[in-house]
């Protein structure tokens, strides 16, 4: 079928075919749903929906760096909160882009730390994370009690306000620089599907942060780094194998520990975004669990920079959806295009002959669909956990589906095979 | 007691001594560094932990500390990683305070029955992650903390509106916030005062210990008589250290972590027991945090139901005594935070180490022993 | 000419062991010298000073001459030395090309990989020595053959002079053992030093030009082949004659104690991993199971034990239809079993042996007691565990001690010894002797011998061939999860075993 031809194409034109898609199934809510759902496709959602992914992108990219080289990082929120706090104090004592870097070292800090507990320690790694993330918050307080409660407009659990990185808006196709924006006009026509493209696209485009710009170039910089340098061919032995690394002559223990920090400097980037660029100031609780949810982007997109990217998308987008719906119809809409992907899985899981997957499936579709017929809006704390909700569901079809790397979560000490 | 066992005891101890040590100079380093004065702010806290009425507060405060504990504690054993706590307890305690205000029973049976309540309810929560980890796979990590995000933010608000107390003051004319309607005096737990005074002078300034205190010991023995002298225990241990083992020796595993799983939301119902037996009735600010807090205690007692009460202990009084700070200002007293999460750090690595020094010693007393059988 | 190595003197100690105890070896350049000894003679611990994985305490080593002193695998292999390992050092999930070049990457600028020049390199060093195999091959689809050709390839490919290897003929057929001797021999003809590690003596006799042999940490003689028998060997190795399996007259009864009907089991892709198989397994029989590993065996294992789900086809033990039933309810019938990997599956190694004793027989006295026997009998358990330990030698200083403590030999009595005296009707038995010492060996034997007089059924796997054909009245082979020969080992060699086992027929052989 049409799904078959699409596996065979590059990887860039599949993922672009997957977008397209899941636009097309926005879009037939959009015209079929009863109600004004444009929400769903609108600019601005789409602005936003790719400013939350980026959070959840970075600390699934970091979760990456530590997984590929064998050690599990449950303590990506405590390093994320250390950015947040780093973030913020390096962005309001000396701009945003060393707020960025400063809240990357804070993190980098929290990995620091894992390092030596599960590297040079032994230490089981689920347990040194939890204790990172256990450190982490504590560690906010103290410092905020100690410096933050001396700037004005600062306390034990925030911090004062700061600025944001520069924007950019694409020339021509957004109108950046004062050029003609010729996807606000495909926009504006109203074309189905095309239109909706036009719109999701110019969403990305405009006012798009360069902190955004970095952290998505940081994808394919990832996979580059990973499997087209001798650094990363290392990396990934420590974590597929690393008794073979070691037999022949790699440092594993430098890789495990590079790695582990380089996490770390990834989730402290998304701490300190979450500061810089979504709220402008310090708050205790800011990082709202997104380290996990990286860390189940991780494990959806199969350990592949790709995929953590699309997960990350996939994620952030109903967090963006509650912004700006304020008559709550596209969240509505939103169980109606839940089923539909449901509906979608179910097809896929009875092709492939896997009931259970099937069964289950079409019940979550059904009752997505039925809830949305027999309803206008949903109540608002659906809303607030609906991110959460996604998150469990995903897993259940794909946890076992996926691959991780073979010597994740053992722990290696040299010299003993 | 014989060489072997002293020499076994010393090194059990010797990893959280060394680790709270380590954590006491790390923090006084960190408070000379902001300016105080590492010394005065322990004496401070040490002389105010040394009277009666803080040593009740330190009481009621490893109560829930200590239940929390056991319950991560339970998933350990089996390498289980229960972070839902947080959630279980929580959405246990409204549901409880809930069916316990809506019925009018004798007192024994009033709070057998909110206990009850709450035990069930953290069970059913927790066995959700349980029944996702053993029939699709899903990590019980990620689950839990998702079904946290889940309680707290949304199952629980809606909960909270939809149980509102219906007026406005409750029974002792007192205004009521947010909240769920008032349990009568039959069902809340009364304090131990008399039990404790047996010992000590009165106890003074209106200070309660919790009769939860009751409920916690029952709670440690059980599960030290579950884990070790039954069957069950021996199966769900058996399960932790090594699973193929254990299921070619008979033990279905998949049971054993559904059972696990729902045994540890069981204990996690009760651990906001003490706080409903204080206060009523649950509201939105209802006593946070006990859970993670719970996850650092049972690592630092080394699922050990005693090393665990330690742990609850140390913390409750790090918690408790760093409220005089404030009032001293000898130092900020989030230096407690950092002091805890230095200790909990330190203790597992110092586990670590001394296991594996242990491990080696073994090794080594059982060969030198058997070359002397060969000579 | 200096020799190639020169090892004086080479002492080590682990805690508890003395592992080489004032070792001399020489290898003369351009020879292949095998070097013999049981398990835990200090074989493997020698090697791995060679090649830099462990610093010795005493002694010095010389190659060609100059003296060297190897901090990591990384000088050994700077310095020429490549070892190519018993249990393959090879990433499953990375390609060939991705395995070999690891640790010795061409790189361009800004520490890219350079993969064309790997991957011209690789396919030189192949033909130059007459292995195939192709570079962007993910390791996990190779056979256990190609993958040794990987780990050989692995080693030249960083310019090794002098190789060694580490028991290779263990996981391989009498076919795949000849195929590597080839190698091994243009590899000498190459210019290479070869120095190897085997504990199967027809095997050193055929293919090595020198031999040493250790025996409990030193070295006891260093000889030629011409001027030793095998039996010469095995005393020189055991300081005694080396214990065989015996075929004994023991008559096996007219009761079945273990039955399979066509059992199936399949795989991921719907294709059977076990096809229609049936055995039985009389009391008092011992019926082997021959077969390369991967053809079904362990699934088969897992059949009967409960731990793998049943297609179609019964199971029956002695008489009831298990199939249904749990593992826990077929221990309790009357099944024993002693895994392949002790420590994976047999052992609770952080838990005291009382602990491990009760394993698999938790649920009945005198393990445990009360009602519903749902408490543990502490007193019961440790009372049957000094039994166990009393009448199966297991040598510990006593039996609070962790298992972990206990060498791979005793380990594997106590597993014995506590399936043993549950008395069970059928013993599943899997690679019972696999990695432990001679003594260990012929104890084991004993006791499953001793236990068919008993009226004891029996099923064996094993790849130790010589195990199988002293052991068994009777041997079916498995191929690609069917039985596809009945066999008398009386009437069959290791070389006609060795050919069922990997497909070729009775004609092909007798025609070689």
């Amino acid at each position: 079928m049409i799904l078959e031809r699409i596996r065979q194409l590059p990887a860039w034109a599949r993922w672009a075919s997957y977008a397209t898609i899941g636009v097309l199934i926005l879009t037939l809510v959009q015209e079929l749903g009863q109600n004004d759902t444009s929400h769903l496709t609108a600019m601005t959602t789409a602005q936003t929906a790719l400013k939350w992914s980026i959070p959840i992108l970075l600390a699934g990219l970091g979760g990456l760096f530590a997984e590929r080289a064998g050690i599990i990082n449950i303590g990506l929120e405590g390093m994320m909160i250390l950015g947040t706090w780093f973030g913020a104090w390096g962005a309001f004592n000396y701009g945003p882009y060393w707020g960025i870097i400063i809240g990357a070292i804070g993190g980098a800090i929290g990995g620091l730390i894992h390092a030596i507990a599960t590297v040079g320690f032994g230490v089981d790694h689920i347990i040194s994370g939890v204790a990172i993330n256990i450190l982490g918050p504590f560690a906010a307080r103290f410092l905020s009690s100690e410096i933050f409660t001396g700037y004005q407009g600062g306390s034990v659990t925030q911090s004062p306000r700061v600025e944001n990185v520069d924007k950019f808006t694409m020339p021509f196709l957004a109108g950046g620089y004062d050029t003609p924006n010729f996807l606000k006009w495909i926009g504006e026509k109203d074309i189905p599907l095309l239109s909706d493209i036009g719109n999701i696209l110019r969403g990305i485009m405009t006012q798009t942060s360069w902190a955004t710009i970095i952290a998505i170039l940081l994808v394919p910089l990832s996979a580059w780094v990973l499997w087209r340098t001798r650094f990363g061919l290392r990396v990934r032995i420590s974590g597929e194998d690393p008794w073979a690394g070691e037999s022949q002559g790699v440092n594993i223990y430098k890789y495990k520990f590079v790695a582990v920090m380089i996490s770390g400097a990834f989730a402290g980037f998304g701490g300190a975004f979450i500061t810089i660029e979504m709220s402008s100031i310090y708050q205790e609780g800011g990082t709202t669990g997104r380290g996990f949810i990286g860390l189940a982007a991780l494990i959806f997109g199969n350990w592949r920079p790709g995929g953590i990217l699309a997960a990350a998308l996939l994620f952030g987008y109903p967090y963006a959806l509650q912004f700006g719906d304020f008559d709550g119809y596209a969240s509505h809409a939103l169980l109606l295009v839940n089923a539909i992907a449901l509906f979608g899985v179910t097809i896929w899981a009875i092709r492939k002959n896997k009931t259970a997957d099937a069964a289950i499936a079409f019940v979550l579709g059904a009752l997505s669909a039925t809830w949305y017929f027999s309803s206008d809006t949903v109540p608002d704390w659906w809303v607030k956990i609906l991110p959460y909700v996604i998150v469990i569901v995903v897993l259940i079809f794909f946890a076992q589906r996926l691959r991780m790397p073979e010597a994740n979560g053992q722990i290696y000490r040299k010299g003993q095979t | 007691m014989s060489k072997g066992t002293l020499r076994r005891v010393a090194l059990a101890l010797a990893a959280p001594i060394a680790a709270v040590v380590f954590a006491t100079v790390a923090s006084s380093i960190f408070l000379i560094i902001a300016g105080s004065n590492p010394l005065s702010a322990y004496g401070d806290m040490f002389e105010y932990g040394s009277r009666l009425e803080i040593q009740v507060d330190i009481l009621n405060r490893a109560t829930p500390l200590y239940i929390s504990g056991v319950a991560a504690a339970i998933g350990f054993r089996m390498n289980l990683f229960n972070i839902g706590v947080e959630g279980q307890y929580r959405l246990a305690a409204i549901v409880a305070a809930y069916v316990g205000a809506s019925v009018s029973l004798p007192a024994f049976f009033h709070v057998a029955l909110i206990l009850l309540v709450a035990m069930l309810v953290g069970g059913a929560y927790a066995g959700v992650a349980g029944v996702l980890k053993v029939t699709r796979g899903v990590n019980e990590v990620i689950s839990t903390i998702m079904l946290n995000a889940i309680a707290i933010s949304g199952l629980i608000a809606w909960l909270v509106r939809e149980w509102q107390a219906g007026g406005s003051v409750d029974a002792s004319g007192a205004n009521l916030g947010v909240g769920t309607e008032p349990i009568e005096e039959s069902g809340l737990i009364p304090n131990i005062n008399s039990w404790l005074e047996l010992f000590t002078r009165e106890i003074g300034k209106g200070k309660e210990l919790t009769g939860v205190l009751l409920v916690a010991i029952a709670v440690g023995v059980l599960y030290h008589i579950i884990l070790n002298r039954t069957r069950f225990g021996f199966d769900l241990r058996a399960s932790g250290i090594n699973p193929f083992a254990a299921r070619a020796g008979g033990v279905n595993d998949k049971k054993m972590v559904l059972g696990a799983m729902v045994l540890s939301g069981v204990v996690a119902g009760l651990v906001g027991m003490a706080e409903i037996a204080k206060l009523g009735r649950f509201s939105p600010n209802f006593v946070g945090n006990l859970g993670f807090a719970g996850i650092a205690v049972a690592l630092l007692g080394r699922n050990h139901p005693g090393g665990i009460a330690i742990g609850a202990l140390l913390f409750a009084f790090l918690d408790t005594a760093s409220g005089v700070l404030q009032v001293t200002g000898s130092a900020s007293r989030e230096i407690v935070f950092i002091m805890q999460g230095i200790i909990l750090l330190a203790a597992v690595i110092a586990y670590e180490v001394v296991q594996r020094y242990r491990i080696r010693e073994e090794a080594r007393l059982a060969s030198t022993l058997l070359s002397g059988d060969q000579e | 000419m200096p020799n190639a190595i020169e090892l004086k003197g080479i002492t080590k100690r682990f805690p508890g062991v003395l592992a080489n105890d004032n070792v001399n070896l020489t290898v003369a350049e351009g020879e292949i010298h095998a070097v013999c000894g049981e398990n835990g003679a200090g074989k493997s611990t020698l090697m791995k000073i060679l090649y830099g994985m462990q610093p010795a305490d005493e002694g010095t080593m010389e190659l060609f001459g100059e003296e060297k002193n190897f901090a990591s695998p990384n000088e050994a292999i700077d310095a020429g030395i490549g070892m190519v390992h018993q249990h393959f050092m090879l990433a499953n999930q990375l390609t060939v090309l991705e395995n070999v070049i690891l640790g010795a990457e061409p790189t361009k600028p800004g520490g890219l990989i350079d993969f064309a020049e790997a991957s011209t390199h690789l396919e030189e060093v192949g033909k130059a020595y007459g292995l195939t195999v192709d570079p962007s091959d993910l390791v996990e689809t190779l056979e256990v053959g190609e993958r040794q050709r990987v780990e050989i390839i692995k080693v030249l490919f960083r310019g090794a002079r002098i190789l060694i290897f580490d028991e290779p003929t263990a996981v391989l057929v009498p076919q795949e053992v000849e195929e590597l001797f080839r190698n091994m021999r243009e590899l000498k003809a190459n210019g290479a030093t070869i120095l190897f590690i085997d504990h199967k003596l027809e095997e050193v006799l055929e293919i090595a030009d020198t031999i040493t042999v250790l025996r409990q940490g030193r070295t006891v003689a260093t000889v030629k082949p011409s001027d030793v028998s095998a039996s010469d060997l095995a005393e020189l190795m055991v300081g005694s004659e080396l214990p065989k399996p015996q075929l004994s007259d023991a008559k096996s009864q007219e009761t079945v104690g273990l039955h399979l009907d066509e059992v199936t089991v399949l795989g991921e892709d719907s294709r059977p991993i076990v096809d229609n198989v049936s055995l039985s397994v009389h009391c008092g029989e011992i019926l082997g199971i021959a077969g390369v590993e991967g053809n079904g065996q362990h699934e088969l294992v897992g059949a009967i034990l409960g731990t793998q789900s049943v297609d179609s086809g019964e199971i029956t033990l002695m008489g009831d239809n298990i199939s249904n039933q749990s593992v826990r309810k077929r221990r309790e019938s009357g099944l024993g079993y002693i895994p392949q990997d002790r420590q994976e599956e047999g052992l609770l190694l952080t838990a005291p042996l009382w602990e491990n004793a009760a394993l698999g027989h938790q649920t009945a006295k005198p393990f445990s007691n009360g009602w519903r026997q749902w408490f543990i009998d502490r007193v019961g358990s440790r009372t049957q565990t000094e039994r166990i330990r009393e009448e199966y030698d297991v040598r510990t200083p006593n039996i609070e001690v962790s298992a972990h403590a206990l060498s791979g030999g005793n380990q594997q009595k106590l597993i014995v010894g506590r399936e043993m005296v549950s008395q069970p009707s059928v013993l599943v038995a899997s690679h019972p002797t696999r990695g432990i010492d001679v003594g260990a060996q012929a104890s084991v034997w004993g006791q499953i011998r001793e236990a068919r007089s008993q009226g004891l059924a029996t099923l064996l796997i094993s790849a130790d061939l010589d195990e199988l054909i002293g052991l068994s009245d009777s041997i079916v082979v498995m191929f690609r999860g069917q039985i596809v020969a009945q066999l008398d080992p009386s009437e069959i060699t290791p070389r006609t075993l060795g050919a069922y086992m990997t497909g070729a027929t009775v004609e092909e052989t007798e025609n070689e």
